[in-house]
């Protein structure tokens, strides 16, 4: 095996981040990261979810049917996003209704789905629950990103804690509307991409073409 | 020509390899303001014409001025018969008393006065901030400064409501610039209007100052309803009764955002960029075609919840933002579509959705906005039917 255990667990924060290299989950970013309480919610369950699904599909991995292997795949993640629908409603359930449908669609959720396929089908069952934490946190990590600047920005509190006082509670602050609506977190990871491609350039993908120049005769 | 000789003096230090070598935008900026570029194309084809880029856009810049004086008019007209009810108060007040102007709103000048206060700190705002945007990126990314920026900073500061905030202009110019405009690579590239993106942001982002009944005309206590949102909640026949007829509408002395009340001065700068072949006309006549033939339909069929159903196309032309659209956004070449049988459809899909969220959607009262952004996305989209529409065809003769 190439990587060691703890690349497993960095490189998927910045170097290999799920959201903002490989695109992947933007669904549900965009949906549940307005308030940072339900945004860090979210990163912990897909996060559990990730972790566990890889490890299980890894210990079955040579039992696994190659024709079949995505039912398989489907049946233990959608086993373990019911058991953290359950948990959250049991526990959370201010929290679970606001993410309402987003918490059943952890199944749909591209990383979960692609680290099992990608990793967990050939690697060992230890490597693939510690990639899994990994890029449930790499996740975890836009989310929260996100989720601050929309926060803030949007209604000028921090997990639910007043930052900025807002003009309709006397403060001063103006709270941006935009900020509070899904399509706001496409410019903010849009944003956040470009940063972090401007700190790393190696991650800027080639020019599908090339500007010619001409030379004059 | 003293300044011609200034300029080819600090030429060398803003070249390559010379001492503010990195500061050459802002030199070619200021120097191809005042100069025509030098620069021509090395390789061939050598196509000669007059119409360079910065012709294009001066033209466009000089196509709105009547739209800015009958805005200034208005907005000061709107602001000192206010004033006759409400009372004066703020600096602008205070600055027009101590010139011994008045507010009277029968005499133009004070109007007219009164209207340049509201609009200049708008404007300069924009320029400073938009530009500074603008001189960062051409800057760091090697690119020119060009004439296009006046024009976008012009459009913007036209279609803001008199009244908005100065940290919201900058705001919004911002967001226009750089999400509108310079993410995308700079003048040419951007495939939306950036100062509709401007001013989509800040629609969405501060709905309390950017729409509503008391934005419009910037006094306290005052409340006046645009003619488009009267419409939406009691038909348009109600205007009339408010004492707003077609042409007051067509003129310009009605409640809405500072240039664009005014028909008949976006008609005149229509005519001039018509003229001067800048704006292309196909693109005009499918806008016209699909707003006319729309809410024809919509009146044919009629309702009887909603009101807006009834309004005709000659009320659609004149209230809301829909002629200063079609004049200085749905013509800007290159947001639209380049094909000219794509152009129609690029038109027709804007006048259509207009009228569409304007009648049916209750969201939202006004709808060229939104409906020329949708239509910049789907401008690519209409270029690539048709053009693969005529390889079929020409595949075809040629089989």
């Amino acid at each position: 095996m190439a990587q060691t255990k703890r690349e497993l667990l960095v490189d998927p924060l910045v170097d290999n981040n799920p959201i903002t290299l490989q695109v992947l989950g933007i669904c549900s970013a965009l949906a549940v990261t307005s308030s940072l309480k339900v945004a860090f919610v979210m990163a912990l369950a897909v996060t559990l979810v990730t972790a566990f699904s890889s490890m299980f599909i890894s210990i079955l991995r040579n039992q696994i049917p190659g024709a079949i292997r995505i039912i398989v795949q489907m049946v233990i993640i959608a086993s373990l996003v019911i058991i953290v629908d359950q948990i959250l409603k049991a526990y959370a359930y201010e929290i679970s209704k606001t993410l309402s449908v987003f918490v059943g669609l952890i199944i749909t959720n591209c990383i979960v789905m692609g680290r099992a396929e990608a990793f967990a089908m050939k690697n060992p069952p230890i490597a693939s629950f510690i990639d899994g934490i990994g890029n449930g946190l790499g996740y975890g990590l836009i989310l929260m990103m996100v989720g601050v600047i929309r926060e803030l920005f949007g209604s000028g509190s921090l997990f639910g804690i007043t930052i900025l006082p807002t003009v309709n509670n006397g403060g001063w602050y103006v709270p941006n509307g935009l900020l509070l609506l899904p399509p706001s977190a496409f410019f903010v990871i849009g944003l956040l991409i470009w940063a972090f491609r401007t700190w790393k350039p190696e991650q800027v993908e080639e020019r599908e073409y090339k500007i010619q120049t001409v030379e004059a005769h | 020509m003293g300044l011609r000789n200034f300029f080819d003096r600090i030429e060398p230090h803003f070249a390559k390899g010379g001492k503010y070598e990195k500061l050459f935008p802002v030199y070619e900026m200021v120097e191809s303001f005042l100069y025509t570029p030098r620069t021509v194309t090395t390789a061939a084809p050598h196509a000669r014409s007059y119409i360079d880029m910065k012709r294009i856009m001066t033209y466009v810049v000089i196509a709105t001025i009547p739209c800015i004086l009958v805005g200034l008019y208005n907005v000061g007209f709107q602001v000192n018969s206010a004033i006759a009810v409400h009372g004066a108060s703020g600096w602008r007040a205070w600055l027009i008393e101590a010139l011994g102007i008045g507010f009277d709103p029968a005499n133009p000048f004070a109007n007219f006065m009164h209207g340049l206060l509201y609009f200049l700190p708008i404007y300069i705002t924009t320029l400073v901030v938009g530009g500074i945007w603008e001189v960062i990126f051409a800057t760091v990314r090697g690119h020119e400064v060009n004439e296009g920026f006046l024009v976008t900073s012009m459009l913007y500061a036209l279609i803001l409501p008199a009244s908005a905030p100065l940290w919201q202009v900058a705001l919004g110019i911002s967001f226009g610039v750089v999400i509108g405009k310079e993410v995308f690579g700079g003048t040419g590239k951007n495939f939306l209007n950036p100062a509709l993106t401007g001013r989509a942001f800040l629609y969405f982002a501060y709905p309390a100052q950017m729409s509503g009944d008391t934005i419009w005309t910037p006094v306290d206590g005052f409340s006046g309803a645009t003619a488009l949102s009267v419409s939406a909640s009691d038909g348009y026949a109600q205007l009339a009764a408010d004492g707003m007829s077609w042409m007051d509408a067509f003129i310009g002395t009605i409640q809405g955002s500072i240039g664009e009340t005014s028909t008949l001065a976006c008609l005149i700068g229509l005519a001039f960029l018509l003229f001067t072949k800048i704006a292309n006309w196909r693109l005009v006549v499918g806008c016209l075609a699909g707003m006319i033939g729309f809410s024809t339909l919509l009146n044919v069929i009629g309702s009887d919840t909603n009101p807006m159903f009834a309004m005709p196309w000659y009320w659609h032309l004149v209230v809301g933002g829909y002629a200063f659209g079609l004049v200085f956004m749905v013509t800007e070449p290159v947001s639209a579509s380049h094909t000219n049988l794509g152009r129609y459809f690029y038109g027709a899909l804007i006048g259509f959705m207009v009228v569409m969220i304007r009648v049916i959607n209750p969201a939202f009262p006004e709808g060229m906005m939104l409906a020329i952004l949708f239509g910049n996305v789907f401008a690519p989209l209409i270029d690539y039917f048709v053009v693969q529409a005529n390889i079929k065809r020409r595949a075809k003769r040629n089989a």
